[in-house]
């Protein structure tokens, strides 16, 4: 066992809010360089470019989990992760049918690109992929959990679409596998701040919207770079560890 | 009624004009903080309430065409909110009165139709 370097929150040009150069390629390379073995692809309510980044990635060290930032009814970002793509097309479909049905504005809110391993535009999703999706945060954690998910609400410090802004406290009925806290908070100052988040692990996540904040700030001390020893490593079993690089 | 005689009357704090506050006449009002109910709910030249002071009121507001957005509770826009709605030629109305008072002086002045 050893430490993988990981970056668990990282979007592609489909999310609209992402910069151009956020395509599978420059996403790969970028994150070699810096050392992360382990990245996680979290588009808001949508995976259609994962398969892409994975392609991208054949032949190197890095690892790509299959990923989604969902919104939830209340306006909550969750990211909820996978082992494989399978179970993440059960919870697209689901967002496919329950996500508010409005029209991208690119002029508002940014391009929502689909694109190949080479970054090249294959299509453009023309639904708002900032939309809620008609589920609650519960269902949507049992929802994940169900699919054999994780589970991590993002960036619960932030006022817009952070869990504690907008539900006031974490429900302590949530079986959350963490949480993700900003990449521009550290671990002592969250907990002082919210004494709450004590019972949870933490995750540090760049948010990624560009190649600089693709930032690695997490240490999972595990076997594989997988999806199920980050799990472990979450919950500090069979000696995994997890620790944030504040 | 325009928006003038609004911040008069509630003495709101204009942190943007998007045009001179006497030329533009709200359509109607709506209250709410969830971004997403708004973009559903909100009807052009609208005046907005929230207690949400971040960027992406800025947008919601464009992409409707809202009249003005009042800020309540004393929540403060940052710099890149205030930059934005500059940008967006968004009017961003402050104030530390809570959302019910504001909607309930408003519908008082006349302003009756959501």
């Amino acid at each position: 066992m050893r430490n993988y370097r990981a970056e668990l929150h990282v979007h592609t040009v489909l999310s609209p809010c992402a910069e151009v150069e956020m395509i599978p390629p420059l996403i790969v390379t970028n994150a070699i360089e810096k050392g992360i073995e382990i990245i996680a692809i979290t588009d808001h309510n949508s995976s259609a470019n994962i398969l892409s980044v994975q392609k991208a990635a054949i032949g190197t060290n890095l690892t790509i989990i299959p990923g989604m930032e969902l919104t939830t009814h209340e306006e909550v970002h969750l990211l909820c992760l996978f082992g494989t793509m399978k179970p993440l097309t059960h919870l697209q479909s689901l967002v496919d049918k329950q996500m508010q049905k409005l029209k991208n504005r690119p002029d508002f809110f940014g391009e929502q690109f689909i694109v190949d391993e080479t970054g090249n535009y294959i299509s453009s999703d023309e639904r708002l992929l900032l939309g809620t999706v008609n589920i609650t945060l519960a269902n949507a954690v049992a929802f994940v959990h169900e699919l054999g998910g994780l589970a991590i609400p993002a960036h619960i410090d932030r006022k817009a679409n952070g869990l504690i802004a907008n539900l006031g406290f974490i429900p302590d009925d949530l079986c959350l596998d963490a949480l993700e806290i900003s990449k521009n908070k550290t671990v002592e100052k969250m907990t002082n701040e919210y004494p709450q988040i004590r019972n949870y692990p933490l995750l540090k996540g760049g948010d990624a919207h560009i190649l600089d904040n693709i930032l690695g700030l997490n240490h999972f001390y595990i076997n594989e770079p997988n999806y199920q020893e980050i799990g472990l490593a979450f919950q500090n079993k069979n000696n995994r560890k997890h620790q944030i690089i504040d | 009624m325009n928006l003038q005689d609004i911040v008069d009357q509630l003495d709101l704090n204009p942190y943007t004009q998007g045009k001179p506050l006497n030329t533009i006449e709200p359509s109607g009002g709506y209250t709410s903080d969830l971004l997403s109910c708004v973009m559903a709910g909100a009807k052009q030249g609208n005046i907005w309430i929230t207690l949400q002071a971040h960027v992406n009121i800025v947008a919601v507001a464009a992409l409707l065409d809202l009249s003005a957005v009042v800020i309540t509770e004393g929540a403060q826009p940052d710099t890149a909110t205030i930059e934005r709605a500059l940008e967006q030629n968004i009017t961003l109305l402050g104030t530390n009165q809570p959302s019910y008072l504001v909607a309930g002086k408003l519908w008082e002045m006349g302003l009756k139709s959501g």
